[in-house]
């Protein structure tokens, strides 16, 4: 199967926004994921909600109030601004951004359950084995949650790939800059391309459901533990 | 000074653990009670597990809770068996032992050789956590606590998650610690038994408050705690084989204030056994019998008469030399003999058995 220059570009953007989307959020969603694993605040239920937000919103609603936020008036544009990094909507940088924040639950979910079925024994062990909380976390909590870290992973990554709506919102369709494979998709429909359309949509298929497979298939080892 | 001062206040709801204790910081204490009186709660505030505000613990002269300080769990100097073994299941044996070796500062007054030797798991250290039988779990549990080298041992009923055969795997290994490592251990059980066969100092939790404590014999005798041997009332005895009498099949062994004769059970001379005696087959009389069935046969002080299960029973505390003896007797032959504490007596015992 032969793709085109831009379809291939398509791709590439979308990789790469997956890519930084997730390791973003690795760095991120994971100590949200263990405070609320942990806390006995009664702010839990609240940052919960907050977090799950995304799964139930319309991209457009996000999209419309991080367009808001980020713009040349809003919060976060003037913080850019101020740093010298100039306006978000419509670059790179800016698509990722609203993708964190559209992808955390996928993050964070999974995660907040691994930790949560570590349950508090093994860190109070490590605990009277003279190890810190935050050593007990990297030596006891990570690698028993790791199935978890994996699967919170390959979710994020593949839920970015499949975005369009906050994208539009957001990135617009720029090639090069914010048309990834999702948006692609939209344009050869629109131009009745058919042909192209079936190949990319094929691709993102397979994609989706190789990546299904492999989460799937860890499942009932990752049980065992 | 080497003692342990317990203050602590826990309040759960439709629970409160309330209590001021002071435990030798030598041998072994066990903490005993029933279900839900507090024991867990007590081993977990005592290792920093759980907080009690306004609570205060010192052990051996250092403060390790008060109202302004809390030293955190990684820092105390113990080691801690819980009741299920809990083994990491991301390491092997050996890296659960050396987890703990890793992070520990103090010099070491158990090498690790020394502590897989102690439990006898050396065959063990490559093998995965989930290819281990459940007494083989626990003794690693109990080997990766001792690692650290620990200055206290605390553990929570090891036992209570074995069948008895796994119990009786265990209990030698126990027994070792107790007499090769010098670190005092308190240990949480609910089964007289253990408590009897292990300890040295006793402290009786009932709903959340201390009901009596000391030295295990004093408490076991005079609380009217019922260590039973049937449905006797027992005492135990710590003493040493001295020698075996092999035409009559009999062993002899000696404890602070005489000896005593016993079956024969294979036991060499210069082992350390602890003897179970029942206040049934313990009797009384003001005069030396040698023409009696008994072999055993010591001098001792009435120090106490006590209350018997029967109406018609009493059982008297005899101390001899360092040691007390219980024998249940009715109170008829009470009155008969006219007991009263200070009285010079003999004391005839017909059984004594070696726990194991």
């Amino acid at each position: 199967m032969i793709l085109a220059h831009e379809e291939l570009q398509a791709l590439w953007l979308t990789v790469k926004l997956a890519a930084s989307a997730t390791l973003i959020l690795v760095v991120t969603g994971t100590p949200i994921a263990w405070w609320l694993a942990r806390t006995r605040s009664r702010l839990k239920g609240a940052v919960g909600a907050v977090v799950a937000l995304p799964l139930v919103l319309p991209p457009t609603v996000l999209g419309f109030y991080l367009l808001l936020a980020m713009g040349t008036n809003g919060p976060v544009g003037m913080l850019t601004r101020a740093l010298g990094i100039g306006a978000l909507p419509f670059t790179f940088p800016g698509l990722v951004v609203a993708s964190v924040f559209y992808s955390l639950p996928f993050m964070v979910q999974p995660l907040q359950n691994a930790f949560e079925a570590i349950g508090d024994r093994h860190l109070e062990v490590a605990a009277t084995l003279g190890a810190s909380p935050l050593d007990a976390f990297f030596s006891v909590a990570v690698p028993l949650a790791l199935p978890g870290f994996l699967t919170a992973s390959v979710l994020t990554f593949a839920h970015t790939v499949g975005k369009f709506g906050v994208v539009l919102m957001i990135g617009g369709n720029i090639p090069g800059i914010s048309r990834v494979a999702s948006v692609q998709i939209y344009d050869h429909v629109e131009a009745l391309e058919y042909a192209q359309a079936h190949r990319l949509s094929a691709l993102m298929i397979i994609f989706s459901f190789l990546v299904l497979l492999g989460i799937y298939r860890q499942r009932p080892t990752s049980n065992k533990g | 000074m080497d003692q342990i001062i317990a203050r602590f206040r826990v309040d759960w709801p439709g629970f409160t653990l309330d209590v001021d204790l002071t435990m030798p910081g030598t041998g072994v204490t066990a903490i005993f009670g029933r279900s839900g009186s507090g024991k867990t709660t007590l081993l977990r505030a005592i290792a920093g597990l759980e907080r009690s505000p306004h609570g205060f613990l010192s052990f051996n002269g250092e403060v390790w809770q008060d109202d302004c300080r809390f030293l955190p769990v990684h820092k105390r100097p113990l080691g801690y068996v819980f009741q299920e073994a809990s083994l990491f299941p991301h390491l092997s044996v050996r890296k659960n032992l050396l987890f703990g070796l890793k992070r520990c500062t103090a010099e070491g007054a158990v090498s690790l050789g020394q502590v897989i030797e102690l439990l006898g798991i050396d065959h063990l250290l490559e093998r995965k956590t989930d290819c281990l039988s459940g007494g083989e779990r626990q003794r690693v549990a109990i080997a990766r606590a001792l690692a650290v080298s620990p200055r206290i041992l605390l553990m929570d009923e090891p036992l209570s998650a074995l069948d008895s055969e796994r119990k009786q795997e265990i209990l030698p290994y126990l027994e070792r610690l107790r007499d090769e490592l010098h670190i005092p251990i308190l240990y949480v059980s609910h089964s007289a038994a253990e408590v009897s066969r292990l300890a040295d100092h006793l402290v009786v939790l009932d709903g959340g408050r201390v009901s009596a404590q000391g030295p295990l014999v004093e408490t076991l005798a005079g609380t009217g705690f019922p260590l039973c041997a049937g449905k006797d009332r027992a005492v135990v005895l710590d003493g040493v084989v001295a020698e075996r009498d092999e035409a009559w099949c009999l062993m002899r062994v000696e404890f602070a204030g005489g000896s005593l004769w016993s079956r024969d059970r294979g036991i060499p001379p210069g082992r350390r056994v602890r003897l179970l005696v029942p206040s049934g087959g313990v009797s009384i009389s003001l005069e030396r019998h040698s023409d009696s069935s008994i072999l055993n046969s010591l001098p001792g002080l009435v120090e106490t008469v006590l209350d018997g299960e029967h109406p018609g029973l009493s059982l008297v505390l005899v101390r001899i030399g360092a040691s007390k003896l219980l024998a249940r007797v009715t109170k008829r032959s009470l009155a008969a003999l006219s007991l009263e504490p200070g009285q010079s007596v003999w004391v005839q015992v017909k059984s004594a058995s070696v726990m194991e």
